[in-house]
């Protein structure tokens, strides 16, 4: 067992039924049920219209999430390092890219190609932000949010973090189900700023989990990025928490939260 | 250009590269960096569901040079639980998916039965399979930033060793070749007609080559003597274009100058840089700006991409290990098969082996989506 600490500040998200930090409270907090609603994904104003028409989804969904999350913490955009998590990518992209590939004379479009690299995301947030900060995109299937979260702590820089993820494709689909779009974005520092609102103390830990209640799981089920839900809702909250997130092949990352 | 240490060694001194006119099946490409070998690996039956390209390349490189033993006795010292598996890919088992869209029947759907996305396309797949292989239980990951993977591996397992989240990490990256990749850089008229011929005046674009390359990393005052160590390492963004690189280099620039800052060195100490030098007309054209910029005129430098292609996410894990074999044999590869350097380039690109003592070498690697890595690899006494 081994760990380290950081601080969280600046939260965002965006799913069904949770349109951003501030209008989500109330779910979060669990004074009001959660209620699917349809996720409304506004285009990124950060880009200049020709980059902008370019984005897809699921560029967008993260880049929403980073840019509420940058404002939240009331640090600059391009000062902070990021590290982009997500399982599918641009699987849109990818499952497009596929189909023409099984088409005969069907051709790959420049555009395609180049928005179907997994750290798609982080170049037009680097392009958006005008940043020249250190990037680095991850994909760790269903664990993309925990061992994202634990490396962007484990950087020691301020660093802007986003888990974001959106549903495939059929026939993609039917083998990796992602039930609805779902991004959470916040900046993690290793000393305390005037944003933060917690300090945790993560450690990577082998051995299975015990499988936990959670008032969350269908949403953790359907998008492996809304894994975060549970620590949203206890930074929401406030509250001291300790949360157990388990890892695939054998392992978990346990997260203590101290406000 | 070969399996192993020593094949790679013989390769770069006799200057005779792995690069082959390609198949029918590599279409649009005229030329590709294929390794034969990757065909026939079977992996460990209780791992079969991990069965496709990309793995089997990581199986093919984890029998080279003693590298399964090498990870064995790291076990026995730190434990299991403290090595880490932290790699880099671009495409991961995607020529499975892409085959299996393929083995579809006419007007069917859905994807055959027996694929195992999880375990094949998705990026996770590759990590997860050599934790599992080499019966490791720290933590993994796996960083996909385009042709920065494999050199990112090395820069963030440095970050977990000194998070003190483990003690050695098995680094690297893999990537093989797809139909994606190759349809891809054909859409963007990015591909060679021959060979790739980085830095030559009519140089006309990439060849897309496969590769694993692994490493396991420790800390320096574990290492055995002798060791190249990574002395540095810098990375940067470009925010610039989603695949065209900055045209004055300022993103290269930073991620050089940050790999020298973090390795406490000055431009003058580095004896050679292997360059990312695709082949294509923009990325060469950009890195010699930047390499004079940082460097200016008189630091020898050339790509080995010649002898084994652009192998995107598997790249910077490739040249780093092929930077630090350079280091102990002394030696600087000129680049292959180019008779005339691109005459707008100020840097001392070297187009024939040189023999010279080495002691530091900075490997740079860029990508899509902007994004760059260097790293410093150096003999032990010149990092002292």
């Amino acid at each position: 067992m081994s760990g380290v600490t950081c601080h969280i500040g600046g939260l965002a998200l965006l799913g069904p039924g949770l349109p951003g930090w501030a209008a989500s409270q109330a779910v979060l907090l669990g004074e009001q049920p959660w209620q699917d609603a349809p996720i409304v994904v506004p285009p990124p104003a950060m880009l200049a219209p020709t980059e902008r028409r370019r984005t897809s989804l699921v560029v967008r969904l993260a880049l929403a999430a980073s840019t509420e999350a940058a404002e939240a913490s009331g640090l600059a955009p391009d000062t902070l390092e990021t590290v982009f998590a997500s399982s599918n990518g641009d699987g849109a992209v990818v499952g497009a890219i596929l189909e023409t590939l099984a088409t005969p004379g069907g051709e790959v479009s420049p555009t395609q190609f180049h928005n179907s690299v997994h750290n798609a995301a982080a170049g037009y947030w680097g392009i958006g932000a005008h940043s020249t900060q250190p990037s680095i995109s991850i994909g760790c299937h269903l664990d993309s949010f925990p061992l994202g979260l634990l490396h962007a702590a484990a950087r020691q820089v301020p660093v802007l973090f986003c888990a974001y993820d959106a549903p495939l494709p059929n026939p993609l689909a039917e083998l990796q189900p992602t039930e609805f779009p779902f991004a959470m974005a916040c900046v993690v520092t290793p000393e305390p700023t005037a944003a933060t609102r917690a300090r945790l103390t993560l450690r990577y830990c082998v051995g299975e989990a015990a499988p936990a209640a959670s008032p969350w799981q269908v949403l953790e089920r359907g998008n492996p990025a809304a894994r975060a839900l549970p620590l949203l809702a206890a930074l929401a909250a406030g509250r001291p928490a300790q949360l157990t997130l388990p890892l695939l092949d054998g392992a978990r990352l346990e997260i203590e939260v101290t406000p | 250009m070969g399996t192993g240490l020593a094949a790679t060694r013989q390769s770069l001194q006799d200057r005779t590269g792995g690069l082959r006119p390609a198949d029918a099946e590599d279409h649009p490409a005229h030329w590709v960096g294929r390794v034969p070998e990757a065909t026939s690996v079977n992996l460990p039956p209780e791992l079969a569901r991990y069965d496709c390209r990309n793995n089997r390349l990581a199986e093919l490189a984890l029998r080279q040079d003693g590298f399964a033993d090498g990870v064995a006795a790291a076990k026995t010292r730190y434990g299991a639980e403290r090595i880490a598996v932290i790699l880099g890919t671009s495409t991961s088992g995607i020529a499975e998916t892409e085959a299996a869209y393929r083995r579809r029947a006419e007007g069917q759907t859905t994807l055959p039965v027996d694929f195992d996305f999880a375990a094949t396309h998705d990026l996770f797949s590759l990590s997860r399979y050599l934790r599992a292989r080499l019966g490791l239980s720290g933590p993994a990951l796996t960083i996909s930033t385009a042709c920065t993977s494999g050199a990112r591996s090395f820069m963030e397992a440095e970050v977990l060793i000194r998070a003190g989240l483990c003690d050695a990490a098995v680094v690297g990256g893999v990537d093989t070749l797809c139909r994606m990749t190759l349809q891809g850089f054909g859409s963007l008229a990015l591909l060679s007609q021959g060979p790739t011929r980085p830095c030559a005046a009519d140089r006309d674009g990439i060849t897309v080559g496969e590769a694993a390359g692994l490493a396991l990393l420790v800390r320096a005052e574990d290492a055995a003597p002798g060791t190249v160590l990574v002395l540095g390492a810098g990375a940067s963004s470009d925010g610039h274009h989603m695949s065209s690189p900055h045209p004055e280099g300022l993103g290269a620039v930073t991620a050089m100058r940050a790999a020298l800052d973090s390795a406490g060195l000055r431009p003058e100490e580095i004896g050679y840089i292997n360059l990312h030098g695709t082949g294509t007309r923009a990325n060469d054209a950009m890195e010699d700006r930047a390499v004079t910029h940082v460097f200016g005129a008189g630091t020898p430098c050339s790509s080995t991409k010649g002898w084994t292609g652009h192998t995107l996410g598997a790249s910077g894990a490739l040249e780093a290990i092929i930077a630090a074999l350079c280091i102990q044999d002394g030696l600087v590869p000129g680049c292959l098969g180019v008779e005339q350097v691109d005459p707008d380039f100020r840097s001392d690109v070297v187009t024939e082996n040189r023999r010279m003592p080495l002691q530091r070498v900075l490997s740079n690697s860029f990508g899509f989506g902007g994004s760059n890595c260097s790293l410093v690899l150096g003999r032990q006494e010149a990092g002292a």
